[in-house]
């Protein structure tokens, strides 16, 4: 175990209680080094070789780099990654917030009506993208297509046509996000002080005043994080998109992890998929740092 | 938006538990219920209500209708479009029969013996790192933090493509993990988000009760398997049942570390029974039923854990 050998020695060798802390580490620090660590080395190790099975590999420099970057089906992959991130993110805080406003409460029956809107939660992401795949059955009989019809909208080919195909994998990805937003605001609506509402009750303010001043600013902090964790996920959607549409039809779902997997697994280019990897790797840390940084400066002040 | 009346008293919340500032809940047990909500809404029959109802009627019908449609289409004979609905036509199980015959109970037993291995592995793991991390002191213990913390920053995703190459090949013991169930359960096993969990709960431990074990003449393994581990209970329940979700929800994962698709977990196992053309649509459904389940079980019996888990992980950023 190399991890042992990195504790401090004190005045006579490693003592019993300096070892023991890393023995304890030991299990959790192998796994993560192994199977996270190392692939991410070797992956950005990877993204510098022509990679050639039987052959050896090859120093390519930073041509993978500048082959994946200007490629134009990976840009428009960017473009999608960041439509869906976006997308995806404000529509689930939006949805989530009414959602949190709407279940607000101590009633059991609310209870049972947060267990049940929070199922989409929990449910695999493969599973949501079969159980949506049938909701948007093409013909007019689909669930969602029926459901426009009340509404007088024709049948929208939606996974099949390359102009509805991003916004329906939004659409889903909105679904299953939102609750999860919902419970973390609803923490956040908990702690709003009660006499507040009182007060304004008091003086006459509108609905609308009482949102936009006493129940948003003391959701903020509980807003940061949520738009935090969906700005980071979203770069890295994968499941969601691989699971519904594949990345089709014609490339028009595709998002940046879906096209590196095509590259790497169904073209045999690991130099260059390794390339994507570690761009949205550098991008995906640049953004968590750099949210950290304000979030920490937010705190001081 | 709505004009209510005083309300009578309310009874406390017991979902203050999940605020992040832990108060707010004991004043409100003398102010009347329309300052509970942001909205003010009256449990008093009246225009709000019926709003309200129809309003949850709708989230109903968006968020969890769905899951009714896919159960009732799994148990239908025939089901596309227009017959898919809450309830199934001519009730038959034929569907689930058929995707036996193609092999989703094997399928769903790779998902459970990963599934199990792996939140076992997970927890035993994080218990252990996390009891080094909140009940000693050592040089370099920030780091070990930080690079706990990395794990949750380096998805599947990203490091998709080199760890299928670990995985054909573990460095140094050089064994090919691709086709067991190992090359699953493993890489979850280090999961930072679980020993962040248990180090901040067993940071709040008493040192007394360690103290006074100590001066028994307790050992470390025992101390944390008979003092400390009963004591953490209630966060071993949340990071069992996130785990148990995060587990289940992988995909990508499943999918590289196969050798061929009899290794796929239920729910990568979905895509081979869409693409089959010799079956329906229904028997899909049967599938994404049959892969519903245990997430649903474990949901139901343990929300409680996952919610306070994930109001908890958030607000404390």
């Amino acid at each position: 175990m190399t991890a042992t050998v990195t504790a401090p020695a004190r005045r006579r060798g490693p003592s019993k209680k300096a070892v023991l802390p890393w023995l304890f580490l030991a299990p959790g620090l192998l796994l993560a080094v192994v199977f996270k660590f190392l692939p991410m080395g070797k992956g950005i190790w990877l993204s510098f070789f022509k990679v050639r099975p039987f052959l050896g590999d090859k120093w390519v420099g930073l041509d993978n780099y500048t082959r994946v970057l200007s490629d134009h089906r990976f840009q428009d992959a960017i473009g999608h990654t960041l439509v869906l991130g976006v997308g995806i993110s404000l529509g689930a805080i939006l949805v989530g917030f009414l959602l949190a406003l709407l279940l607000e409460g101590q009633a059991r029956s609310l209870k049972i009506m947060r267990t049940a809107v929070f199922l989409p939660v929990v449910t695999a992401t493969a599973v949501v993208g079969e159980l949506w795949r049938l909701m948007y059955y093409p013909t007019s009989d689909g669930l969602v297509n029926s459901a426009l019809g009340f509404l007088g909208i024709g049948p929208v080919p939606f996974l099949d046509n390359p102009d509805t195909a991003l916004w329906a994998t939004m659409v889903m990805g909105i679904w299953m996000a939102a609750p999860y937003n919902m419970v973390i605001i609803l923490a956040g609506l908990a702690g709003v002080d009660r006499s507040l509402y009182e007060a304004a009750a008091m003086d006459g303010v509108s609905l609308w005043q009482r949102l936009r001043y006493i129940t948003l600013p003391a959701i903020r902090p509980a807003l940061g994080v949520v738009l935090t964790l969906a700005a980071i996920r979203g770069l890295r959607v994968f499941t969601e998109v691989y699971v519904l549409t594949g990345g089709g039809p014609a490339g028009s779902t595709d998002v940046w992890m879906t096209r590196a997997y095509t590259l790497g697994f169904s073209r045999n280019d690991l130099g260059g998929a390794s390339a994507a990897s570690v761009v949205l790797l550098c991008v995906t840390l640049l953004l968590t740092v750099t949210v950290n940084y304000f979030r920490k400066r937010g705190d001081v002040r | 938006m709505s004009a209510p009346a005083l309300d009578p008293v309310r009874t406390p919340s017991d979902e203050v538990a999940v605020s992040p500032t832990g108060r707010g809940g004991k004043q409100t047990r003398t102010t009347p219920a329309r300052f509970d909500t942001a909205l003010g809404w009256s449990d008093r029959p009246g225009l709000g209500m019926a709003l309200r109802v129809l309003l949850c009627v709708i989230a109903l019908a968006i968020f969890a209708a769905p899951f009714l449609t896919i159960i009732a289409g799994a148990f239908s004979k025939n089901p596309s479009g227009s017959s898919l609905s809450f309830l199934p036509h001519h009730p038959t199980l034929l569907n689930i029969r058929v995707a036996g015959e193609r092999g989703i109970w094997d399928y769903f037993t790779n998902s459970l013996v990963i599934a199990g291995g792996g939140l076992l592995l997970q927890l035993a793991v994080s218990v252990l790192a996390a009891y080094a991390l909140a009940r000693h002191r050592f040089r370099g213990q920030a780091l070990v933090l930080t690079l706990f913390m990395l794990t949750m920053m380096l998805p599947e995703e990203v490091i998709a493509i080199p760890l299928s190459l670990v995985l054909g090949h573990v460095p140094v013991v050089g064994l090919d993990l691709k086709g067991t169930v190992w090359a699953v359960i493993l890489p979850l096993g280090a999961w930072g988000f679980s020993v962040m969990l248990l180090t901040e709960f067993m940071k709040d431990i008493p040192t007394e009760i360690e103290e006074a074990a100590r001066i028994d003449g307790v050992g470390e393994l025992r101390m944390l398997w008979q003092v400390v581990l009963p004591l953490c209970k209630p966060a071993l329940g949340v990071a069992g049942v996130l785990g148990f979700i995060m587990i289940w929800d992988q995909y990508l994962l499943p999918l590289i570390a196969a050798k061929d698709p009899t290794d796929y977990t239920v729910t990568v196992a979905l895509s081979v029974l869409r693409t089959d053309p010799e079956v329906g649509s229904g028997v899909v459904l049967a599938g994404a039923v049959i892969a519903l389940v245990p997430s649903l079980v474990v949901y139901l019996l343990l929300q409680r854990s996952l919610v306070t888990g994930i109001a908890a992980g958030a607000t404390k950023g």
